[in-house]
């Protein structure tokens, strides 16, 4: 009760649990119906946990790829929270980092031997300005025509993902290579993996630089859209477009800012892929990392934290998903898809538990 | 009768009614009075069913009566009309009167029949409302009645009436209470729920006054006084006339010169317009709402594209027409929107985060790292300026804007206005919504502000407030000019009549 009476008196801590109340609640509830679930198939939820779960925490297999799993996702949550804080769904990033991660590869095969000082910072710019434009251009479209940019990034997607697989199929694949990938980039674009610092920690994995650019661009983006004027606009544009346009904000600027910000965050998923990882491009990499975004964002309540969490949980998931379907009887990792449908459709069904635990609380109150 | 018993109803940690007793006696036309949040929609929600009290009992006719819905409500004969109207545009009136009650079968809708009974009830309290004609086609005060006839067609003997006389001209409010009075002597019971005192005063039996979710008072109109009323409702005693010194003023800061400003769809919303506003003076534009006050206004704090402007606007003598809202705010034009949940406040940001809006690009605003930054502390040292000096309550920055009273937000606007030594403010109903209290303090803080050498233009629908804090007035009427009027001199009727009339 007195615990109670401090969260309930102290507006900081009521702000606080509220924002991390929703999302725990909404996972817990996703994995209690996911384990009936594992029941229904016969298999025990326990077990399945366990292996979900403890896989993605053993060192240092476990951890690494579940870091590795989480930056892209951390990459494209903030793109769609820079989106959904300027008032815009970007459902787009599948599209931009398809787009910025075949620029990245270009440049590192075109250049191949440019020195390392001039190849990574033109990898990267090839990423950036790409994902960037590729972005940008709905946002061009609804500041300067209103049309909706969830219709348009939609587009853009199967525009991107066709255009790439063009290039790579008819002018940069390897003669006699069957499968669709690019050359390799150059020596000189490759970023250092983790295990070149970290002792104990194998070269193998694929955890590399790119991850700690994913917590900098984390810090980055709250700097950008709470400290600085450009970010006050951006989420006044959110906000309210009314206010902002009388508080003498440009609407249409914003909204170009917001995409093109949004679309070099998510381009970013490309380094990480590409000068990161496999060191060429390889068509349909993307385990719809744009997509699952959306869900990172929303679960992690469009607050560069919360996204940190939500992809730390997302990749957890999806590592210990080829456990599962590795070690059990009857439970694929089909059951990850599960988990995370069911954590979004708790997470939007917010209202409902707000109402129910706000219920709660004023009872209390009254009773206090 | 109607009589509600020791009604208590909480929100949360908020009282909105503490073990309330209001007698309504029958054939009677009674005020309940009060400011915004003293729990008079509350009660009377309570007693048509919207809410359930906590504790207490609702009596009809000596009768205790269980009340849990709207549904129970008409079955004992209580019908309300809400503030904002509940008609469906597109449909007739007799549609809209029957909708929820229809007549017929389950499968054939008898409207004529519903028709005959409309026409005889309207003409019964002399309503005159064509059954057949569509919502659209109506004006606001025939919509009204409208309402009214929904409530008599089920039977409402006890009408309540949630501030009835918010979207009614002058002369519509004459017909209005002509209409309560007819239904008086027809024995009816009419609520009427307001925080208007002169209408208090000119309609009413009674009247009952509520602060802060108690009634503090009960009185026979005839006994009572504007004074006495605003004393009960505030709890101590306030200036009901703007007292304010003779203009001293200067030079034209705004001229405008034959403006024309059309809406989305092509049609003129004003139309060939030319004033000028000069340092030191209020002037005030009266007018029905939707004559094209709104339109001048936003066309001057520069929301309105250029393409949709004919005509010059000039300030300081520098033609402003193509320029941003943001070069115009830099110029010194200052601006208090009418709307203030749409235009003025950023609702889910912080006290703070809505002092700086206009200003936050530029220092001392944005002042770190070559102005791109925001200081914090120059944020937080503007709100509690603001919120110091213009009584926002409560005071604490970091409170979002969502949380603060109707006045509050307003008084919390027009701070952050001033801050910025206007050299023309454009007001726009500066205390729509506001409690009578805060009305008190911004229309001295305007008056101060001439004082000071500002220009001021003031749109309002407030008849008395337009007519008290101007120095000339303006009368719009279908997005002209009807007619300039010394306030001082001009009589209510007569603007009334400029105001619907034109001319």
């Amino acid at each position: 009760m007195n615990l109670c009476n401090l969260w309930i008196t102290n507006p900081e801590m009521t702000k606080l649990a509220r924002e991390l109340l929703f999302p725990l609640i909404a996972v817990v509830a996703a994995f209690i119906v996911g384990g009936i679930l594992i029941l229904l198939v016969g298999d025990s939820p326990i077990v399945a946990y366990r292996l979900l779960l403890g896989s993605a925490l053993s060192w240092p297999d476990g951890i690494g790829y579940t870091l590795f799993h989480a930056t892209p996702l951390i990459f494209t949550g903030l793109a769609v929270l820079v989106g959904f804080r300027c008032g815009l769904f970007n459902i787009g990033a599948e599209g931009q980092l398809y787009i910025a991660a075949f620029a990245t590869a270009w440049v590192g095969i075109t250049f191949a031997n440019l020195s390392p000082w001039l190849l990574i910072p033109f990898c990267f710019l090839a990423a950036i300005l790409s994902g960037a434009f590729w972005a940008a251009i709905p946002g061009v479209l609804k500041a300067r025509f209103g049309s909706h940019e969830v219709i348009n990034t939609i587009m853009l997607n199967f525009i991107a993902v066709a255009l790439v697989s063009y290039f790579v199929q008819y002018h940069y694949k390897v003669p006699g290579d069957p499968i669709m990938q690019t050359s390799f980039i150059g020596e000189g674009a490759h970023i250092a993996r983790l295990g070149k610092f970290v002792p104990g920690f194998p070269e193998r994995i694929p955890l590399n630089v790119a991850f700690l650019l994913a917590l900098l661009c984390c810090l980055l983006v709250y700097l950008f859209l709470w400290r600085t004027k450009w970010g006050y606009e951006i989420r006044a544009t959110g906000s309210n477009p009314s206010a902002a346009e009388y508080g003498g904000i440009s609407i249409g600027k914003q909204i170009v800012l917001a995409m093109a910000v949004s679309g070099a965050l998510a381009s970013m998923v490309g380094i990480n892929e590409v000068l990161g990882y496999r060191y060429r491009y390889y068509d349909g990499f993307s385990d719809n990392y744009g997509f699952t975004g959306i869900a990172v964002a929303l679960l992690g309540r469009n607050h560069p934290a919360g996204v940190i969490l939500a992809a730390l949980l997302f990749a957890a998931l999806q590592h210990g998903g080829i456990y599962v379907d590795g070690f059990s009887e009857h439970v694929t990792k089909d059951i990850v898809q599960v988990l995370q449908g069911i954590i979004i459709l708790f997470v939007a069904g917010e209202a409902f538990f707000k109402w129910l635990v706000g219920r709660r609380f004023s009872m209390q109150r009254l009773r206090a | 009768m109607l009589e509600l018993r020791q009604i208590t109803k909480r929100f949360g940690d908020v009282l909105a009614n503490d073990n309330i007793n209001i007698v309504v006696k029958t054939g009677t036309i009674h005020a309940i009075v009060g400011e915004n949040g003293a729990g008079k929609s509350t009660a009377m929600r309570i007693a048509y069913g919207f809410y359930t009290a906590d504790s207490g009992e609702i009596l009809v006719d000596g009768q205790p009566r269980e009340i849990k819905s709207p549904h129970d409500a008409i079955a004992l004969g209580i019908g309300m009309v809400h503030q904002h109207f509940m008609l469906v545009e597109t449909m007739t009136v007799a549609e809209n009167i029957v909708l929820g009650a229809e007549p017929g079968t389950n499968l054939a809708l008898d409207l004529r029949s519903a028709g005959a009974q409309i026409r005889q009830l309207s003409e019964e309290f002399k309503l005159a409302v064509n059954p057949n004609e569509p919502i659209e086609h109506l004006s606001v005060g025939q919509q009204q009645r409208v309402e009214l006839l929904k409530a008599l067609y089920r039977h409402a003997r006890i009408l309540i009436l949630d501030e009835p006389t918010a979207v009614l001209t002058p002369l519509e409010v004459e017909e209005f209470f002509v209409i309560l009075r007819r239904m008086r002597e027809q024995g009816k019971t009419v609520i009427i729920i307001t925080h208007k005192l002169s209408e208090v005063l000119a309609i009413s039996d009674e009247v009952t006054v509520m602060r802060d979710g108690k009634v503090v008072g009960r009185v026979q109109t005839k006994d009572t006084n504007a004074a006495e009323l605003a004393r009960l409702m505030v709890g101590r005693e306030v200036l009901l006339r703007v007292e304010k010194p003779d203009a001293k003023v200067g030079k034209a800061e705004l001229e405008i010169r034959n403006l024309s400003v059309t809406d989305r769809t092509g049609a003129k919303r004003v139309n060939d317009v030319s004033f000028e506003v000069r340092s030191g003076e209020i002037v005030g534009i009266a007018g029905v709402e939707g004559n094209g006050q709104t339109e001048l206004i936003e066309a001057l704090a520069g929301l309105i594209e250029p393409e949709r402007m004919t005509g010059e606007i000039n300030f300081e003598g520098k033609n402003l027409h193509t320029m941003s809202a943001r070069i115009r705010r830099e110029l010194g034009i200052a601006h208090i929107p009418e709307d203030r949940h749409r235009r003025g406040l950023l609702l889910d940001f912080s006290l703070a985060e809505n002092s700086i809006l206009g200003v936050h690009y530029r220092p001392p605003v944005a002042a770190l790292a070559g102005g791109v930054f925001l200081d914090e502390n120059a944020i937080q040292r503007r709100a509690a300026e603001i919120i110091q000096e213009f009584d926002v309550r409560p005071p604490n920055a970091a409170l979002p804007a969502r949380a603060l009273s109707g006045g509050n937000q307003q008084k919390l606007i027009i701070g952050r206005e001033y801050k910025v030594n206007p050299k023309l403010l454009l007001v726009s109903q500066p205390t729509r919504g506001v409690d009578i209290g805060a009305i008190e303090f911004i229309h001295r803080q305007l008056v101060a502000l001439r004082d000071d050498g500002c220009a001021i233009l003031l749109v309002s629908a407030e008849l008395e407030e337009v007519t008290s804090l101007s120095d000339r007035l303006l009368i719009f009427h279908d997005g002209r000019i009807a007619g300039e009027v010394d306030p001082k001199v001009a009589t209510l009727e007569e603007i009334g009549l400029l105001m619907t009339r034109g001319h």
